[in-house]
């Protein structure tokens, strides 16, 4: 394995991240937008696997920090950082999130792909992330954990459906391009 | 691509971006430090004062950039009108809106150039411990390269779906969307392997 390969790969993922959030065509299964790259973010694991998919959201969440507007809406900046921002805990967790979905999708191998990579997506991209977020909000807000939690639920089901979503396109992706998808090989 | 500085020059963009930096850090700290609603008026007065001096563009871009945090205020100060009080509510959302406000004031005077200086000074130590800075920069321009680039090959999938369905592109484009992308990666990497590749190499 090459530094090119990694390097070239974990680049062209984070512009994925990004890419994904600019294209305002796609909508996914009912309606639901592909905002705020969470799908972007569960590939990067099922995928690319835990090293290679955590850096391509730690790539992405430092660009987007140094003020490239790659967050969907064309947003980015500072200002998401501040520890006032109330959407911080969600950024901060995108590298923590992919890791643990990259990790769980390669200790899941003796199951098909699919199911592997739905089931990372669940614990590393809703479970990890959520925590995250909700610690980042009940900061900024001054609420308590359950009041900030009781404010992100309503953006769970959507997250549940792009879970599957991660699972049946990394099934495809590796029948596609086996040598592609870190996480089974 | 669009960047987030601001289109007008101001005295700040001449600021060192590091002192910049820090001055945010101690400010959002003092912040967080003081829940006094007089001293959180002040400070938005102050931020918003700052704003205002490169003239009403300036300005403006800057009310734009904040303007997404009002469902955030508006939660806030119904959930304190029932609750603690509207007072309390209404530091925390002042703060809020400063903290961010200020936060962006750095981005929209700061290129990124000199953030990427700052970053760079500061992984130069981790280079002995094995950390590979050309990697990283090089990693950082081919995502400013390449995000339009696949923007635009994702664009044209789903018109190319459009024109053969009459419904919608739906989630199945994005796996030809990432064949494309895992695709290009190999192609690049055997491009910077021709030109000598990347090397590990870390004190060039």
């Amino acid at each position: 394995m090459s530094t090119e390969r990694n390097v070239a790969q974990i680049a062209l993922f984070t512009a994925l991240i990004a890419a994904l959030g600019l294209i305002p065509q796609l909508t996914l299964a009912f309606g639901v937008p592909i905002t705020a790259q969470s799908l972007g973010i569960m590939l990067c694991g099922t995928v690319l696997g835990a090293r290679r998919g955590g850096l391509a959201a730690l790539l992405f969440v430092a660009l987007v920090a140094l003020g490239l507007p790659l967050l969907s809406g064309g947003r980015g900046g500072l200002g998401l950082f501040s520890p006032s921002s109330p959407t911080v805990g969600f950024l901060v967790g995108f590298p923590v999130s992919a890791f643990c979905t990259g990790l769980i999708t390669e200790r899941l191998r003796r199951l098909p792909t699919a199911p592997a990579a739905g089931i990372a997506a669940v614990i590393g991209g809703i479970c990890v992330l959520y925590a995250f977020g909700i610690v980042g909000m009940s900061v900024a807000l001054e609420r308590s954990l359950g009041e900030a939690a009781l404010l992100v639920t309503a953006f769970i089901p959507g997250d549940m459906i792009k879970a599957v979503l991660a699972g049946l396109i990394t099934a495809a992706l590796y029948r596609a391009r086996p040598d592609s998808v870190w996480s089974r090989a | 691509m669009i960047s987030l500085t601001s289109p007008v020059r101001t005295r700040a963009h001449g600021w060192p971006a590091g002192a910049k930096l820090l001055g945010l850090c101690v400010a959002s700290v003092v912040l967080f430090a003081a829940p006094y609603l007089a001293f959180q008026i002040a400070a938005a007065l102050a931020v918003w004062v700052a704003y205002a001096l490169p003239g009403w563009l300036f300005f403006w871009y800057g009310v734009r950039r904040i303007w997404p945090l009002w469902p955030f205020v508006v939660l806030l100060l119904i959930w304190h009108l029932f609750t603690a009080g509207v007072g309390e509510g209404a530091v925390i959302a002042l703060r809020m809106v400063t903290a961010v406000a200020l936060a962006n004031l750095v981005t929209m005077t700061t290129s990124l150039e000199a953030m990427m200086a700052v970053i760079n000074r500061r992984l130069r130590p981790f280079a002995r411990l094995g950390v590979n800075l050309r990697a990283i920069e090089l990693a950082a321009a081919m995502v400013i390269r390449f995000t339009p680039v696949l923007a635009g090959k994702g664009t044209a999938l789903s018109l190319a779906w459009r024109a053969r369905s009459s419904r919608r592109a739906g989630w199945r484009v994005i796996v030809p969307f990432m064949v494309l992308a895992l695709d290009d990666a190999d192609h690049v990497a055997e491009a910077l392997r021709a030109r000598g590749g990347i090397g590990l190499d870390n004190k060039i």
